[in-house]
């Protein structure tokens, strides 16, 4: 059991979860060391978006044990749970700004909320927050004239703003020119390291992410299915880490959605 | 056989989702006022609602009202004056206002301006993941996005029925007097007498209030309940007019059985 000061951040243990009769996640056991950035890695619709969500407690997992800074997420109240996410960041997979507020006033949201600062520090603290992720320019402008890049970057920014122990991006690359791309990846181990904080990073760009992390975790339909350091994964002989680093079409990973043979459905239902 | 079967089990079906959902609004309502707490506290969220349901509002409020009040004056003369009582207009309209017209139509009004547009936001909100991250932020949204338009609506609604019956009693005036010259000190001296404090004018404002609370807690529901899509959220939009309509309409014909049996 890992306890507050651990080497540990987060660790699952046999976790488990099903949306109803659709499982997700068969029995996931992985570790979170403190100051690393970690990835987790899969092909879209393999349960990766939903272990984040089971770390940030918005869901409840079925089965095993979900441990946040020494603290069993299901033993946690409501209370406990929301004085755990205040140290906590996340990074929506397209920002999740809200769109009635300025970006200034979107990154001061958090600071607002959860403490009683002068306005004149939370002008400090949000500017040195934008000027972090280079849009100290933008502070006025609204989230619908950024791009999708820019909208990313404000998010972090507030995700950043109370100085969170453990920043989970969602598919930080999704939809982003090489260039934003390249400057996401290093904001995310630039703001690890100065802040001291823990990343968890779900995603499925393998190139970007093997330059940035220090571990990475392979999940195909809910389980792990290969992990190690990225010279590990690269080196790995593992046919499913070979598919996903070739983006090669079929391997593991099949081409077809699980069908019946295609000859017979083709001469119709009463040929076969 | 079969065909009969299916029927029965669609029918159970559409029950057992109908019995769901109306638990789930119970809860959401349990959760809303045990939250309400918090965002009463900062009153700045609320008056902000309060501008957007209510202020934004008034145009429409204020133009229906004073056709509602014309279409009276009309009417009511055309029909009392039939029987000789012409003078009684002032009476018709303002008794028709302060009853029924105000806050029925006034909530009919508010529902498709207002309340529309709050289950549209919210909706959006959660389509956008907004609402999730609001609760990752340890910001509880039900206090912080749905507390306050909540209480706006409840805050607006008799203040926008008030504006609507008095438009109304204007264009009634307008049509009655200053058109087809009724006696003005008749028009306003009856209007008067017959129009009771406690009994016509407060009633009208519990009404008003009560739907008030059912158009605002229909559209904070919705939108919060709603499918995160862009067809689930305007299902929701088409849900929450449709159902406030009826709610205000059933709810009018029970405040009204309470308050209005035959005691005047």
């Amino acid at each position: 059991m890992s306890s507050e000061s651990s080497a540990t951040l987060v660790q699952l243990q046999d976790v488990r979860f099903a949306y109803g009769e659709r499982v997700i996640l068969r029995g996931i056991d992985l570790d979170i060391p403190r100051g690393k950035v970690v990835a987790i890695m899969g092909g879209s619709g393999c349960g990766k978006t939903t272990l984040l969500r089971l770390i940030g407690g918005q869901l409840r997992a079925s089965g095993g044990i979900v441990n946040v800074a020494g603290q069993n997420l299901a033993r946690l109240s409501t209370r406990e749970l929301y004085a755990l996410r205040r140290r906590m960041g996340m990074l929506f997979q397209f920002g999740a700004l809200f769109t009635d507020m300025s970006v200034f006033d979107n990154v001061a949201f958090p600071l607002r909320e959860h403490t009683d600062l002068p306005p004149e520090l939370i002008r400090d603290l949000v500017l040195m927050k934008l000027n972090a992720v280079g849009l100290r320019g933008a502070a006025t402008l609204k989230p619908a004239e950024l791009s999708g890049g820019m909208a990313r970057r404000v998010a972090l920014a507030r995700a950043i703003a109370l100085d969170p122990m453990l920043i989970m991006y969602d598919e930080p690359f999704a939809g982003l020119d090489p260039i934003s791309l390249g400057v996401i990846g290093q904001l995310i181990r630039r703001l690890n390291d100065a802040l001291g904080a823990s990343t968890i990073m779900v995603t499925h760009d393998i190139l970007e992410s093997l330059q940035i992390v220090d571990y990475v975790y392979f999940i195909s339909e809910g389980r792990i299915v290969a992990h190690g350091t990225p010279d590990e994964i690269r080196a790995s002989a593992d046919p499913f880490v070979q598919q996903f680093i070739h983006a090669e079409a079929d391997g593991p990973v099949p081409f077809h959605y699980p069908a019946e043979p295609f000859a017979p459905s083709l001469l119709g239902p009463g040929a076969a | 056989m079969n065909g009969l079967l299916s029927v029965v089990r669609r029918l159970g079906r559409a029950v057992i989702d109908g019995v769901w959902r109306l638990g789930f609004a119970t809860r959401f309502f349990g959760l809303l006022l045990l939250y309400s707490g918090q965002s009463l506290r900062r009153v700045h969220l609320t008056i902000r609602e309060v501008y957007f349901s209510g202020v934004l509002s008034l145009l429409i409020i204020i133009v229906s009202g004073l056709f509602v009040g014309m279409v009276l004056g009309l009417q009511g003369y055309e029909t009392l004056q039939r029987f000789g009582s012409g003078d009684a207009l002032g009476v018709l309209v303002a008794l028709s206002l302060t009853r029924e017209l105000g806050p029925v139509v006034a909530a009919l009004l508010f529902a498709s301006r207002a309340g529309s547009a709050v289950t549209a936001e919210i909706g959006l909100m959660k389509a956008t993941e907004q609402l999730k991250a609001m609760d990752m932020m340890a910001v509880n949204p039900i206090a912080r996005v749905v507390a306050p338009r909540f209480w706006g609506g409840v805050i607006s609604m008799p203040l926008l029925a008030a504006l609507f019956s008095a438009m109304g009693v204007f264009g009634g005036w307008l049509i009655g007097v200053v058109l087809i010259g009724v006696d003005e000190g008749a028009f306003w001296s009856q209007m008067q007498a017959a129009v009771d404090f406690r009994f016509d004018v407060v009633n009208g404002v519990i009404k008003s209030v009560v739907f008030g609370a059912a158009v605002a807690l229909i559209a904070v529901f919705e939108g919060y309940d709603c499918t995160p899509t862009a067809e689930g959220v305007s299902r929701a939009i088409t849900r929450t007019v449709v159902s406030s309509a009826l709610a205000i309409l059933a709810l009018d014909f029970v405040l009204t059985s309470f308050m209005f049996r035959g005691q005047s």
